[in-house]
């Protein structure tokens, strides 16, 4: 219970995948414009990554493990997260049409986004077990949806002000992601 | 030999994938602590980017249409896969420093950008070039934005020690390092930088009348410049047009 504790905090803030790992940049730069949309998109990342964790650690628990294809890690674990987001998007869009309005959009751009394979990677080469892994597959993804509201919330308010030329656009977003990134820094002596 | 040539310069300098399209910024942020970290990561995207072009461009008549994207990523991820136990049992310092970024080069927009925008429609000499040029521009990108912030953030360069630092205790004068500028923050920091140049960049190169080519990355226009937007089977929202978009949707689905 104590690791699990751990491992929820440490994934989630202490090292946030965005701020500090870097995974997951594309959608944490391209969706963040409005509040509500970034926390479809984080609500999308937390189902996808949440189930990618769990599908990916079974699969290498019982199967890459047992057979000493652990080498084929990256190649089995890509196609395994491509497919399931297409398979989830089919089974939200069939039978929970409700959850489907609200993410589906989403689900496409996440098919190829890094951090949902970052995750997968890292519960390996941490060694956690199934439990741990959909724990800090989740935590990952609850820290993706804290920043990319964040900033969502930072970019509403600095669309009224008046940002000199050449950092119009991404540069000025990307400064305020820098900063982000130093406030986060400061809870690494949390854990 | 000329079309050779033609297409090492489009990837070093016309069509730099870091400096002009602005790809690959997940890597660009994460490994660039060291110019050596910088260099390691570029050049093992360069040999899997080459490679994966080799051989997409040589399949291109053979994989159907409708599932080329998968096959991309088959053939990119066994790439990778090599390239990982080469660095791992030859360079296993640069291995440990790299981390899971190794593996994660099988996402990296570039290599699967090229193989749709390039290899999947041209013959295997041009397709082995041009990923060899879009490689070296990304190496030498990496190696630059790494070796700024090595000199700021450490005094070093390579490895060495080219400023030599204060130290206050023996009241000797020297350089002071910035060290955010090799942390997490100073990554954004520099990009950002790097971004404001290019901008300024990009609006003399239009007003002399030569436009540079327009980004293609997240940083350009939302997910309409996004290489995987083919994949994506036309339901990527676009961010702008995004709300109006999904009420068209549930039109139709009603």
């Amino acid at each position: 219970m104590k690791t699990l504790l751990i491992i929820l905090i440490s994934s989630s803030i202490v090292n946030n995948v965005v701020l500090s790992q870097f995974l997951g940049l594309c959608p944490f730069l391209g969706v963040s414009k409005k509040t509500e949309t970034a926390a479809g998109m984080g609500g999308a990342v937390i189902f996808v990554i949440t189930i990618a964790s769990f599908v990916t650690s079974i699969i290498y628990k019982f199967i890459l493990g047992p057979t000493g294809l652990d080498y084929l890690q990256t190649i089995v674990f890509i196609l395994v997260i491509a497919a399931l987001v297409q398979f989830v998007e089919m089974f939200l869009r069939k039978n929970v049409p409700s959850l489907y309005k609200s993410l589906g959009v989403f689900l496409p751009l996440i098919t190829t986004n890094c951090a949902v394979l970052g995750v997968a990677l890292n519960n390996v080469s941490d060694g956690y077990n199934v439990l741990q892994s959909v724990v800090n597959g989740f935590a990952t993804a609850v820290g993706f949806t804290i920043a990319i509201v964040i900033m969502a919330g930072i970019r509403e308010k600095i669309e009224y002000n008046d940002i000199p030329g050449p950092f119009k656009g991404s540069a000025i977003v990307l400064v305020t992601a820098g900063l982000m990134a130093m406030a986060f820094f400061g809870f690494s002596g949390v854990i | 030999m000329n079309k050779i040539t033609e297409r090492l310069y489009n990837g070093i300098i016309k069509e730099n994938p870091t400096f002009v399209l602005m790809l690959g910024m997940c890597p660009t942020l994460a490994v660039t602590t060291s110019a050596v970290n910088g260099l390691g990561m570029g050049l093992s995207s360069t040999v899997v980017l080459a490679l994966s072009n080799l051989i997409i461009s040589a399949l291109r008549n053979i994989i159907p249409d409708r599932v080329r994207m998968p096959a991309f990523i088959v053939v990119v991820a066994s790439f990778v896969t090599i390239v990982q136990f080469l660095v791992q049992g030859f360079v296993p310092s640069l291995y440990a420093s790299l981390g899971i970024y190794i593996p994660l080069i099988v996402v990296n927009c570039i290599i699967l950008g090229r193989a749709e925008s390039y290899a999947s429609k041209n013959p295997p000499i041009p397709s082995l070039f041009d990923g060899i040029g879009m490689g070296l521009g990304f190496t030498m990108s990496l190696t630059i934005i790494g070796l700024v912030r090595e000199i700021l953030g450490a005094g070093q360069a390579f490895g060495k020690q080219i400023l030599p630092l204060a130290d206050s205790a023996a009241g000797k004068a020297g350089y002071t390092p910035i060290s955010i500028f090799i942390l997490a923050p100073g990554a954004f920091f520099v990009l950002s930088l790097l971004v404001a140049v290019m901008n300024i960049v990009r609006k003399n190169a239009e007003l002399k009348g030569k436009p540079l080519p327009a980004p293609q990355g997240c940083l350009g226009e939302g997910c309409t410049g996004c290489s995987f937007a083919a994949s994506c089977t036309g339901k990527t929202p676009v961010i702008a047009t995004e709300e109006a978009k999904t009420a068209d949707d549930n039109k139709k689905e009603e």
